[in-house]
């Protein structure tokens, strides 16, 4: 499943062929499954027990950051602009699919030798950059591709080393992933599974889904950036790989609530599961619009780390990852046998 | 001046304003009609009225820090949260929930002090090893900067002034407020110095017909000091906009006949960076014509902030003027 969603592409606003994939997997487990207006796909499964009426809303956001076409050149030769954030330099001589229709073509540049001696030392800008689909002229290039089609990477799945995994769009498809296994089993609360669109862009899909679910409680899963690499001192390593998921306590966009990454923190400690604490501040997912919907919700962070992320050859090892799906289950679980957990937003109310 | 300095001197750290909370939930308990802590923790009370639901926000979190990482030796290594400069930190004593203090201190091999950044900074507790600091201090925990409250000319130097001399404002108006037609909600905001975050919540919960906010603002008044018209000293500032809001003309006027009926000086702040509560709440459901009252404020975000008791009292004198 993981490798189907990862070699799909669905840049944000764009999310239409992932969509379907999931939806197809999921609908046979589902309450109901509806696509809102921005394009969410929302799974819905009822809770056995009536009495509770709770809702618990997971999130995994479908949409992969990526490039847009801009401009077609003269010669045929298509310019872009990003999607999300991606560092120029890693784009160069990547192959890539434009469009609906994937036309496959190459991000190049001008040879080394004809590059004036300022360009060849400072890193290559993405407006000096163009993909060749290999159109001979401007008319032959405008059949092929239109002014705003999206760009992904082309790679392809892949295994090796020890149990490690190279994709693109681990983020978040990981999480799509792990949300479609927990689709398969039934809750005592009424359980939203959230597929979320615009995430890279700014957390869009997430605000309105959030909005119209008004949960009780989240739990966002992500893919997140782990840069326990040569050249990184220890103490900037956001995550390692190997360790199991990272729980977030806090980043650009959220403060996860206390009691749940706590609580997330010592299940998963206490089922020798390994686990650790995203170590960095920045970035920010989902949670940030959920955890301020409304009149707020209780919201946490469960993360797969993932080396090189937002490139075409991200990397996770997969261990990390089925440590990540047990982990949510064994949380799904707590609530199931603990319904004071509800409550404990509830009891502040009255002081 | 002894609940000023109980306010400022406490832990309250974006995300973690429990105790912060429970000391202005013990000062107002008795002079309102209900309390409700929300789901992220803002302190909502209320003085009933019959009459339009006015919002009165101030945030009671202050910047500070929190812990990444710790190594071998026991230094603690940590990323911000909310506007905490590398260069104002360095020095500082910092204090932990538990009461451990720390001093933070920088890699020194470190030349250019202009490219100072966090990640060249570390807290020592005074710890002999990772697992001594351990015992007391945990990845995630948060810090906040200890600044000695001082009261001298009349003016106040201390830590965390911002805000919670916005919190004193509103308690004290609580306090004083006797007879009112307005549905007043005081409201004690959390997270507003990582992003407004209390303040969005609360006022999808309270939805009010009109929000003042009460926040501190930066002066021009010091040497060299960028321009701005505003003064300690003379007057609280009526704000005209920030980055996040422009004052809803109604709330302004409201403001500026109060001021003037009731012989209350005041200034005009416009505020090319930064914004508080009102940014978020003015654009809640439908929209909330908003505005805010500022305290002009030296050295905001240092560990000695510094306000004039003038402006308090005369702060203190338009909020219950306006709403009586």
């Amino acid at each position: 499943m993981l490798k189907k969603l990862t070699e799909e592409i669905g840049i944000s606003g764009n999310e239409k062929k992932v969509r379907d994939i999931i939806k197809q997997e999921i609908s046979s487990y589902c309450t109901s499954v509806t696509v809102d207006r921005l394009g969410n796909l929302i799974a819905y499964k009822k809770g056995t027990d009536a009495t509770i009426s709770k809702k618990l809303m997971l999130s995994a956001h479908m949409d992969e950051v990526g490039l847009m076409v801009t401009n077609i050149t003269d010669s045929g030769f298509i310019k872009f602009k990003s999607v999300g954030g991606i560092d120029p330099r890693i784009l160069l001589s990547k192959s890539v699919f434009v469009g609906e229709k994937k036309m496959p073509g190459i991000i190049g540049i001008k040879a080394i030798h004809l590059q004036k001696p300022a360009e060849r030392k400072n890193a290559v800008k993405m407006a000096d950059m163009y993909i060749d689909i290999g159109a001979k002229s401007k008319e032959e290039a405008q059949q092929k591709v239109s002014l705003g089609d999206a760009i992904g990477f082309n790679s392809r799945y892949t295994y090796f080393g020890n149990n490690f995994i190279k994709a693109k769009a681990l983020d978040d498809r990981v999480g799509c992933a792990i949300l479609i296994e927990m689709l398969k089993n039934t809750y005592l609360f009424d359980l939203y599974a959230c597929f979320t669109v615009q995430e890279e862009v700014g957390l869009r899909g997430s605000k309105v889904c959030a909005y119209n679910i008004a949960p009780d409680m989240a739990l966002v899963l992500e893919g997140t950036t782990c840069s326990d690499v040569p050249g990184v001192k220890e103490h900037l390593h956001a995550t390692t790989m190997g360790e199991g998921p990272a729980i977030s306590i806090m980043d650009r966009a959220s403060y996860s609530d206390k009691t749940l990454s706590r609580l997330l923190y010592t299940l998963a400690k206490d089922n020798d599961i390994k686990v650790q604490y995203k170590r960095t501040t920045f970035g920010g997912n989902d949670a940030g619009e959920i955890h301020t919907s409304r009149e707020g919700v209780p919201t946490a962070v469960i993360s797969v780390p993932c080396r090189y992320i937002h490139s075409p050859v991200s990397v996770m090892q997969l261990e990390d990852y089925k440590n990540c799906e047990k982990l949510v289950q064994m949380f799904l679980v707590y609530v199931e046998n603990n319904p004071k957990l509800w409550e404990s937003w509830n009891n502040r109310e009255e002081v | 001046m002894k609940l000023l300095k109980e306010l400022t001197t406490c832990y309250g750290p974006s995300g973690n304003e429990t105790h912060i909370r429970e000391l202005i939930i013990k000062n107002i308990k008795e002079h309102v009609d209900e309390i409700q802590v929300d789901v992220l923790g803002n302190l909502i009370a209320r003085k009933k009225g019959t009459g339009k639901k006015m919002m009165f926000a101030a945030h009671m979190d202050e910047i500070g820090l929190i812990v990444t990482y710790i190594d071998e030796k026991g230094f603690i290594r940590f990323s911000n949260i909310g506007g905490v400069s590398p260069q104002r930190s360095l020095y500082q004593r910092v204090m932990f929930e538990n009461g451990i203090t720390g001093i933070i201190s920088y890699e020194q091999k470190h030349e250019d002090m202009q490219k100072l950044k966090l990640d060249h900074l570390y807290i020592d507790i005074g710890a002999k090893n990772k697992e001594e600091a351990e015992r007391f201090v945990k990845i995630g925990d948060a810090a906040c900067f200890k600044g000695e409250f001082i009261c001298q000319m009349n003016r106040v130097i201390s830590k965390a002034l911002d805000n919670r001399i916005g919190c004193y404002l509103l308690i004290e108006a609580i306090k004083q407020i006797k007879d009112h037609t307005l549905d007043l909600y005081f409201v004690f905001t959390v997270q507003e110095e990582i992003g407004l975050r209390g303040a969005k919540t609360s006022a999808f919960t309270v939805y009010p017909d009109y929000a003042i906010a009460v926040d501190v603002t930066l002066t021009g008044d010091t040497p060299n000091a960028p321009t701005m018209a505003i003064e300690i000293g003379k007057g609280p500032a009526i704000k005209i906009k920030d980055a996040m809001v422009i004052t809803h003309p109604i709330v302004r006027k409201m403001l500026e006949d109060t001021a003037k009926k009731h012989c209350i000086p005041y200034q005009y702040e416009v505020l090319e960076k930064g914004g508080t509560d009102v940014g978020a709440v003015h654009i809640t459901k439908g929209g909330v014509p908003s505005g805010a009252i500022s305290i002009p404020t030296r050295y905001v975000h240092s560990t000695g902030e510094v306000v004039d008791m003038q402006d308090v009292e005369n702060s203190i004198k338009l909020i219950t003027k306006i709403i009586s």
